[in-house]
């Protein structure tokens, strides 16, 4: 029981970023407890862990808060070292660190307009998506994950993609066609989704297209307080 | 690209995330070639490089090439790795510093720019986010001797080149960054005593020279 006070993660269940964690700490397996926020109602735990964004996730150590996802699962790793998801060598870290910045920044933000945008703006945000899923089509030539043979850090980053980007088509009514043009990224997807670790750590389908559904439908453009 | 060894740093002179790089690379002792890119004509080994973003600075180790200049500094940190540590070695203070320097990354560059692109109440609105970003910063600063406590490090690095672009952000929107944060300025000071920041870091004046410049070329008033 103390081992699981040591560790909480505030999270949200609809969260990208909070399965993230959540997969990391079980690849790992590191106890914790979970506690759902509501983010229209924000804990004053939250606030206090997390004054300057307010957001989840928040992975609290001993106290220690720490939030971000990709910085929690860079002390994640640096703090439980049994199955590593980031590499040893410098340059391999920085590559897996260059893909997880490059899926957190641009895809998302492309993601984000396609979900959010109609017409020429939508379709050219699908576009841009679509050079972007190229690129890591590409980078998953001849390899079964982005890590190599297990799933690691990079994996996890990219993680969001294999699930919430299928939802965020569903609700906002768009195709990236990634199926049908990427046939690594596809591959991948299926592999990384068949992980014990991943399949037994996902939001339900239908829930979470409502939920972004709905979220659209308030046309508001701020993400789901997600980090 | 050859494989040639030695290291070789792809950047424009204005870059605070080039600068980055080369203060980094400057506190590790490590030599390298420099090359100054023309970006509205970049080089063959510039977009071979970094064919993702094309941008600047790209770092080249021995023929392979890392882009994004936070992604640079922690490599050259772990890579050079028994001088001037950047990153302390407590998985929570590493945890803290990345943090800061994200913070540092997602605020003050772009809100930076919307203070010489905007006027009136937007640029209002944008002299009110930055004045409270650098009051974040000095709050997160406090009495230290720099971010990274003793040591000057990975968040002094990262936010250390926004420095020489003060004196930009204050005369296009008329505040004074000694007024609403003393003590980043007088953070600044220090760093400016390290030679690495010292032979790195632009003149602020020069620095307004090219906004100023910008600003002709989009037009902006």
């Amino acid at each position: 029981m103390v081992a699981s006070a040591a560790v909480r993660l505030f999270g949200m269940w609809a969260s990208p970023a909070v399965r993230r964690v959540e997969w990391a700490l079980k690849l790992k397996g590191i106890e914790y407890e979970y506690i759902e926020e509501d983010l229209s109602n924000k804990s004053s735990s939250l606030l206090e862990f997390n004054p300057i964004n307010k957001q989840v996730p928040v992975l609290v150590h001993n106290c220690n808060p720490i939030v971000e996802s990709l910085v929690i699962l860079e002390y994640i790793d640096e703090t439980w070292k049994d199955n590593p998801i980031l590499p040893v060598d410098p340059l391999e870290r920085a590559k897996a660190r260059f893909w997880a910045t490059f899926v957190d920044v641009k895809c998302r933000e492309e993601s984000r307009k396609a979900f959010f945008m109609e017409g020429e703006e939508k379709e050219k945000a699908i576009e841009n998506l679509q050079v972007q899923l190229k690129a890591l089509d590409e980078e998953l030539e001849g390899k079964k994950f982005f890590s190599g043979d297990h799933i690691g850090y990079t994996d996890l980053a990219v993680g969001w993609m294999t699930f919430w980007l299928g939802v965020a088509e569903e609700a906002a009514g768009f195709k990236a066609n990634y199926d049908v043009k990427f046939p690594n990224f596809s591959r991948w997807i299926k592999d990384f989704l068949a992980e014990p670790v991943i399949k037994d750590n996902l939001p339900p389908r239908e829930k979470t297209v409502e939920f972004f559904r709905a979220f659209k439908q308030l046309g508001s453009c701020t993400k789901v307080n997600q980090k | 690209m050859a494989s040639e060894k030695g290291v070789m740093l792809l950047d424009f002179w204005v870059s605070p995330f080039g600068q980055r790089a080369r203060i980094a690379l400057a506190e590790k002792g490590v030599e390298y070639e420099y090359k100054e890119e023309n970006l509205r004509d970049k080089s063959e080994l510039l977009l071979k490089s970094n064919p993702i973003h094309k941008k600047i600075p790209v770092l080249i180790h021995d023929g392979k090439p890392i882009c994004e200049s936070l992604i640079i500094v922690q490599y050259i940190d772990e890579t050079w790795s028994d001088k001037a540590p950047l990153l302390p070695s407590d998985p929570y203070q590493r945890a803290q510093a990345r943090f800061w320097a994200d913070f540092v990354d997602k605020k003050v560059f772009e809100c930076g720019g919307k203070l010489w692109k905007l006027k009136g109440e937007e640029q209002e609105a944008a002299k009110k986010e930055m004045i409270e970003i650098l009051q974040i910063l000095e709050a997160q600063l406090g009495d230290k001797k720099y971010f990274g406590g003793d040591i000057f490090g990975f968040v002094d690095v990262a936010f250390v080149p926004f420095t020489s672009w003060f004196y930009s952000y204050e005369t296009c929107a008329n505040f004074s960054v000694e007024e609403v944060a003393p003590k980043i300025v007088q953070w600044a000071k220090r760093c400016m005593e390290r030679e690495s920041v010292e032979k790195t870091l632009p003149d602020p004046k020069r620095v307004y020279e090219f906004v100023c410049y910008l600003k002709k070329r989009f037009g902006i008033e």
